[in-house]
C-alpha cells in the first residue's frame, strides 16, 4: 500500500517544497510557469494513456485542448443580449447559468457563467472525441496518424476562420472562474499560490485517475492491445471499446487542461490549435517514455517550463524537433528506458566471456 | 599563508570594483515581447532589431539622464500564451520599468488586463483600435488606426469617382481587422462593396478567386488588405488577367521588398502609409523628414536590409518611452501621465500628440497616399 | 459538364453569375487547378516511391519542394537560371541521401509509429534550419519567360507561360520515371524491392542501396517541382508543410503506392479546390483538401484506384 502511495507523495512533496522555496527566496514568479506547465501537463499524461498504453499516435491532440479552451473562453465572453427574447436564453437564465457583465466598453453583457461554460465545453470536447474516435480509430498506423493530424488542422481552421471565435486575434478578456468560494482560477499576482495549487490538484488528480485506470482490468486490455491487437481480440478483449474509451478520456484532460488554462491567462489564441503544438505533445510523451506516465510528466514539467521561460529562444520548435529525433534513434521507450546502466555494463565487461 | 593571500586578492578586487566609476549606475530595464519568429516575423524581426540598434545608440549617448538601458527581449513566435508568461516575466522578475510591444493585435489584447493589474506601462507594436479603445491607463500604441487608412483610401475613391469596390483581405489579425473597417466606413463615403473574400494567409495562388471577382463587371476597384506574400500574388494575379483596375492596398505594403516581389505588376499601386517609404523625397522643412532620414540610414547600413514602416513602429515606441522617462525617471506608474504629456513629437509613424483620452496620438495626416512607379515608392497625386 | 455557353454581358441581370460560368471563367479556373494538381500530383508520388521501397512516409516531402525552389534562388545570384535549378535538384537529391543515410539506415525494424515521429522531426529540422539560413523572407525565381504580368491566351482564359511549364515539367517527370521504372535494370530492381523485399535481397538485390535511391528520387522530383512553381507561388521557408498534407491527400485518395492514381487524384483535388471557389468562401479552401482526407480515411483508405490488399501496410 505504501508503495503505491510512494510515488504521488513524493510528487505532493515536491510541488509544496517548490512552492515554500519560492516563498523563502522571494522568486514566487516561477509558479506562474510552473502552473502553465501544470496545465499542459494535465494533456501530456492523457495523451500518454492513448499512445503508451493503448498505443494509437495522435497528432491532433491540440485539437481538444482547443475545443475546450475556446468553447469555455466564447462562452463566457459572447454577449448573450441580443438573444435574450428566445427561448434557450430563457431557460437558460432560469436554470442560473447565466451571469451579467460589462465588457471592455462597458457595455452590458449577458454571458454564461464559468461553471456551466466549463462543463458545456469538457462534454463538447468527449462528444466531438466519441463521434471522431469511432472512424478514426479503425485505422492504423499512417493513416491513423494522417487522420487525427487532419483532425487538428480542421480545429484550427475553424477557430481561425470563425468571428465567434475571434479569428486569428483569438479571444481575450476571458473572465475568472471562481470554482469555489474562496477558490478561483485566474491570473492575478495575488492568487499565484491558489492557482499553482489548483493546477497541480488537478495533475495530481488525473495521475491517480489514470494509475487506477492502468492497474485495472482497463488498463491490462489497453496493453494487450498495445502489444498485439490480433492477440488481444482472440482472447476476447472489444478492442474498439477500449481505444475509444481510452481516446475519448485523453480528450476530456485536454479539454479539462484547456479550459483552466484559458481562464488563468485570460486569453486563448490559434496557436493553442497548431500542428506543432500537437507535435510538441507528442515528442514529451515519446521522450518521457512511451508507457511511463510519470516519465512523461516529469518531461513535461521541465520541456514546458523552460519553453515559457523563453530559455530556447527563437529555435523553440527546433528544440522539439531535436528532442524527436534523438529520442526515436536512440531511445524509443523514452529517456527513463534506455538501460543505462545495463549498458555501461555491457561496455565495460570484458568481450567474448 | 596560502589561503590568507587568496582572501587578501579577492578582497582587493572587491575595493577596486567600488571605485570603478559608474559601478554603482542603476540600469533601467526595458523589456521587449516580440514575434521575432514565426507568423508576424515581418513584424517582429524589424521591431527587434531596431530595438537593439536604438539601445545601443542611446547607451553610447549616456542612457537617459545618465543611466544605462538594458533591453530585454522575449520572442513570442505570435503565441499569445507565451506573451502572457513572458510578459508576467518581465514584469515580475525582471521588474521592467515599461514594455515594448507585442507585434500583433491579438497578443496585445490578451496583455491588456494583466498589465493594468501590474500597473506596467506596455507601448504596443500593433494596430487594432481596441487596443487603446476603450482607453486603458497604462496601455498605449503607435501604429496608425486602421480606419485611418480605410478612410484615405476612401477619399481617394472620390477623388476617382469610383463607387463601387471589390475586397480582398487575408485572414490575419490585420486582415480582419481591416476589413472590418472597410465595411463600417465605406457607406459613409457613399462607396459599395459588391464581392468581398477572404483567403488564407498562406494562399500561394489567388488566380480562381480573381478570376471570378473579374466576371462581376461593377467592379470599378479592388481593394487588398493583407500582409505579404498575398500583397504581390494579388497584383500579379489581377495583371496576368489583364485587369487593369486600380488595386488598393493597406498600410501593410510598408516595405520596397513586396514591390519587387511583384515586379513589373507592382507598378500602379495605391496605398496609404507613414512617410519613411519616400523620405527622402520630403520637402526639408518636414518635422519628420531628418530623424526618417537617419533611421533609414542607420538600420540599412547596419542590418543590410531594407528598412520599413513596421521597425519605425518600434522606432516611434523607443523614443517616446525615453522622453517619458526623461520627464519623470524610471516609474512604472508616472510614466503614462508622461506619455499623455507628449504632444507633437515627431516619429517615423507621424507626428505624435498624446492625451489622456488619446492613446495613439496619431490623426488621419500620419499617412501619405503614395503609389508604385517604375518599381519605387512615390507620392501620389491624382 | 458545366453549362458554359452564357457570355458574359447576360448574365448579370440580378442573378449571381456563379452558377452558370463563362467559358472563359471555367478555363481560367481549370488551368489554376490542374497547375496546382500537377504540384500535388509530383509530392504525391514522392510519396510513393519511398513508400513503395520502404513502407515509410515521409513526412518531409514537403520540405524537399521547398529546398529546391529556396537553394535554386540563392545559387542565381552567382549562375544562369537553368544551371541553379540543376544544381538546386541536385543538392538536395544530396539531402535526400543525407536523410537516409543518417536517419533512417541503420534502424532496425523500427515501428510504424517511431518512423512516423522521425521523419516529423526531420521536418521541423529542415524547416527550422531553412529559417535560419534563409530568414523568414519570401522569395522567388524569376519566370522563366517573360516577367510577372505576360500571359499567353489559351482558349479565351489568360495564363501566365509559367503554368506551362509547371504542368510540362510534371508530366514530362511523370514520363521519365515511368520509363524509368519499367524499363531500366536499376528501376526494376527497386519495384521488386518493393514488390517482396526478402525475395530481392534473395536475388542479389542491394536493397538497403535502393533505399537510398528512392529517397534522392523522391528529393529530386519534389526539388524541381519547387524550382517550376516558385515564380508563381514564391518560396518561404514553411511553405513545405501545407504542400505535403495536400500531397499525402492525393497519396491517399489515389491508392497509397499507386503512381497513376496519384496523377489522377491529384488533378481532381486540384480542380475540386479550384472550382470550389466559385460556390463556398475562399476563406475555407484549405479545410476542403482536409475534409476530402478525412472523408477518404473513413470511408475508402485504400483510395479511388488502389486495392484492399495493397492498403495494408508495408513491413520495413
Amino acid at each position: 500500500m505504501m508503495k503505491k502511495l510512494l510515488a504521488p507523495l513524493i510528487l505532493v512533496a515536491f510541488l509544496v517544497g517548490i512552492q515554500l522555496l519560492c516563498r523563502w527566496t522571494d522568486t514566487l514568479y516561477y509558479l506562474t510557469q510552473m502552473t502553465m506547465a501544470g496545465y499542459y501537463s494535465l494533456l501530456v499524461i492523457g495523451l500518454c494513456l492513448v499512445m503508451g498504453y493503448a498505443g494509437q499516435i495522435s497528432l491532433g491532440h491540440a485539437g481538444f485542448f482547443a475545443i475546450g479552451g475556446y468553447l469555455s473562453a466564447a462562452l463566457t465572453t459572447r454577449n448573450l443580449l441580443p438573444f435574450q427574447k428566445t427561448f434557450l436564453v430563457k431557460a437558460l437564465s432560469s436554470a442560473g447559468l447565466l451571469i451579467s457583465g460589462q465588457d471592455i466598453y462597458g457595455e452590458k453583457l449577458l454571458v454564461v457563467t464559468p461553471w456551466a461554460a466549463c462543463i458545456a465545453a469538457v462534454l463538447i470536447a468527449a462528444t466531438i472525441a466519441f463521434l471522431i474516435g469511432i472512424p478514426v480509430l479503425k485505422l492504423k498506423g499512417h493513416y491513423l496518424a494522417m487522420a487525427t493530424l487532419g483532425f487538428g488542422i480542421i480545429i484550427y481552421r475553424v477557430v481561425l476562420a470563425s468571428s465567434y471565435f475571434g479569428g486569428a486575434d483569438g479571444i481575450s478578456a476571458v473572465p475568472s472562474f471562481k470554482l469555489l468560494p474562496g477558490l478561483t482560477v485566474n491570473g492575478s499576482t495575488s492568487d499565484r499560490v491558489q492557482n499553482y495549487y489548483i493546477a497541480w490538484t488537478l495533475v495530481l488528480f488525473g495521475m491517480f485517475l489514470l494509475r487506477n485506470l492502468i492497474n485495472s482490468r482497463v488498463g491490462r486490455a489497453l496493453r494487450a492491445i498495445h502489444g498485439s491487437e490480433k492477440a488481444a481480440e482472440s482472447i476476447g478483449v472489444d478492442i474498439a471499446r477500449y481505444k475509444l474509451y481510452s481516446f475519448v478520456l485523453s480528450a476530456v484532460f485536454a479539454a479539462v487542461a484547456g479550459v483552466f488554462l484559458t481562464h488563468y491567462n485570460g486569453s486563448i489564441g490559434p496557436s493553442e490549435a497548431s500542428v506543432m503544438k500537437s507535435i510538441r505533445y507528442v515528442a514529451i510523451v515519446a521522450v518521457g517514455g512511451m508507457s511511463h506516465i510519470w516519465g512523461a510528466l516529469f518531461m513535461s514539467v521541465i520541456l514546458n517550463f523552460l519553453s515559457l521561460r523563453g530559455v530556447f529562444g527563437s529555435y523553440d520548435d527546433a528544440v522539439f524537433g531535436v528532442i524527436l529525433i534523438l529520442i526515436m534513434l536512440f531511445a524509443p521507450n523514452g529517456i527513463l528506458r534506455i538501460g543505462l546502466g545495463a549498458k555501461l555494463k555491457s561496455f565495460f565487461q570484458p568481450k567474448g566471456e | 599563508m596560502k589561503r590568507f593571500g587568496i582572501k587578501m586578492i579577492v578582497a582587493a578586487a572587491a575595493l577596486s570594483l567600488l571605485t570603478v566609476p559608474g559601478a554603482w549606475a542603476k540600469t533601467i530595464k526595458v523589456g521587449a515581447v516580440l514575434a521575432v519568429t514565426g507568423g508576424a516575423s515581418f513584424l517582429g524581426g524589424p521591431e527587434a532589431r531596431t530595438l537593439e540598434m536604438l539601445v545601443a545608440e542611446q547607451n553610447a549617448k549616456g542612457g537617459i539622464n545618465g543611466d544605462k538601458i538594458e533591453m530585454i527581449i522575449k520572442d513570442t513566435a505570435g503565441s499569445p500564451e507565451k506573451a502572457v508568461s513572458f510578459t508576467k516575466q518581465l514584469i515580475e522578475e525582471d521588474k521592467v520599468v515599461a514594455i515594448i510591444g507585442p507585434s500583433t493585435s491579438g497578443e496585445t489584447m490578451a496583455l491588456k488586463k494583466i498589465v493594468e493589474d501590474a500597473k506596467t506601462p506596455l507601448i504596443s507594436c500593433a494596430a487594432a483600435e481596441v487596443i487603446v479603445n476603450p482607453v486603458a491607463k497604462y496601455v498605449f500604441k503607435t501604429p496608425q488606426n486602421d480606419s485611418f487608412a480605410a478612410e484615405k483610401i476612401f477619399q481617394e475613391m472620390n477623388k476617382m469617382k469610383i463607387s463601387k469596390v471589390a475586397v480582398l483581405s487575408g485572414n490575419t489579425g490585420f486582415g480582419h481587422a481591416g476589413k472590418g473597417q472597410i465595411e463600417k466606413i465605406a457607406p459613409k463615403f457613399g462607396i459599395k462593396i459588391v464581392e468581398n473574400e477572404v483567403y488564407d494567409k498562406k494562399a500561394t495562388d489567388l488566380s480562381a478567386v480573381i478570376a471570378k471577382i473579374k466576371a462581376n463587371p461593377e467592379v470599378q476597384a479592388v481593394i487588398n488588405w493583407s500582409i505579404v506574400p498575398a500583397q504581390a500574388i494579388v497584383a500579379k494575379n489581377m495583371r496576368q488577367a489583364g485587369w487593369k483596375v486600380p488595386l488598393f492596398q493597406s498600410h501593410g505594403y510598408g516595405n520596397i521588398k513586396y514591390v519587387k516581389a511583384g515586379g513589373v505588376a507592382s507598378n500602379g499601386i495605391i496605398f496609404p502609409a507613414g512617410r519613411l517609404l519616400v523620405a527622402n523625397m520630403l520637402p526639408d522643412t518636414n518635422p519628420q523628414k531628418a530623424l526618417l532620414v537617419k533611421y533609414i540610414k542607420d538600420y540599412e547600413s547596419k542590418y543590410k536590409e531594407t528598412a520599413s514602416t513596421f521597425g519605425g513602429h518600434a522606432y516611434d515606441a523607443f523614443k517616446i518611452l525615453v522622453k517619458a522617462i526623461e520627464a519623470v525617471g524610471p516609474n512604472r506608474e508616472k510614466i503614462p501621465g508622461a506619455i499623455e504629456n507628449i504632444k507633437n513629437f515627431p516619429g517615423t509613424g507621424g507626428v505624435f500628440t498624446f492625451s489622456a483620452t488619446n492613446h495613439n496620438g496619431l490623426s488621419i495626416d500620419a499617412f501619405e497616399m503614395m503609389t508604385v512607379k517604375d518599381g519605387k515608392f512615390m507620392p501620389y497625386t491624382m | 459538364m458545366f453549362c458554359c455557353g452564357w457570355p458574359a454581358w447576360s448574365s448579370h441581370a440580378g442573378l449571381s453569375a456563379d452558377f452558370f460560368m463563362t467559358f472563359e471563367l471555367f478555363i481560367q479556373y481549370l488551368f489554376a487547378g490542374i497547375t496546382y494538381g500537377s504540384i500535388y500530383a509530383i509530392v504525391a508520388i514522392g510519396f510513393n516511391i519511398i513508400y513503395n521501397t520502404t513502407g515509410i512516409i515521409n513526412f518531409a516531402q514537403g520540405e524537399f519542394v521547398m529546398l529546391g525552389g529556396m537553394i535554386s534562388i540563392s545559387l542565381l545570384s552567382f549562375m544562369p537560371l537553368p544551371l541553379a535549378i540543376v544544381l538546386a535538384v541536385g543538392i538536395t537529391m544530396v539531402v535526400g541521401a543525407l536523410i537516409e543515410i543518417v536517419f533512417i539506415r541503420w534502424l532496425d525494424t523500427p515501428s510504424v509509429l517511431r518512423m512516423i515521429i522521425i521523419t516529423i522531426g526531420i521536418s521541423i529540422l529542415i524547416r527550422e534550419a531553412a529559417l535560419f539560413i534563409w530568414g523568414e523572407n519570401v522569395r522567388s525565381l524569376p519566370y522563366f519567360v517573360g516577367n510577372e504580368i505576360t500571359t499567353v491566351g489559351i482558349l479565351g482564359a489568360r495564363v501566365s507561360p509559367q503554368v506551362l511549364w509547371v504542368i510540362g515539367s510534371c508530366c514530362v517527370m511523370v514520363l521519365v520515371l515511368n520509363i524509368f521504372f519499367r524499363s531500366t535494370s536499376v528501376g526494376r530492381e527497386m519495384r521488386a524491392c518493393s514488390a517482396n523485399r526478402k525475395a530481392a535481397i534473395l536475388c542479389g538485390i542491394n536493397t538497403r542501396n535502393m533505399v537510398t535511391l528512392s529517397f534522392v528520387l523522391s528529393a529530386g522530383i519534389g526539388a524541381l517541382a519547387g524550382c517550376m512553381m516558385s515564380p508563381i507561388t514564391y518560396t518561404q521557408y514553411d511553405n513545405g508543410t501545407g504542400l505535403a498534407i495536400k500531397g499525402f491527400t492525393v497519396a491517399i485518395l489515389g491508392g497509397l503506392g499507386n503512381s497513376g492514381g496519384a496523377v489522377a487524384a491529384g488533378l481532381l483535388l486540384g480542380i475540386i479546390e479550384a472550382f470550389s471557389v466559385s460556390v463556398v468562401p475562399l476563406a475555407f479552401q484549405d479545410a476542403i483538401a482536409i475534409t476530402i482526407l478525412l472523408l477518404i480515411l473513413f470511408i475508402r483508405p485504400h483510395g479511388l484506384f488502389g486495392s484492399k490488399e495493397a492498403a495494408g501496410l508495408r513491413e520495413f
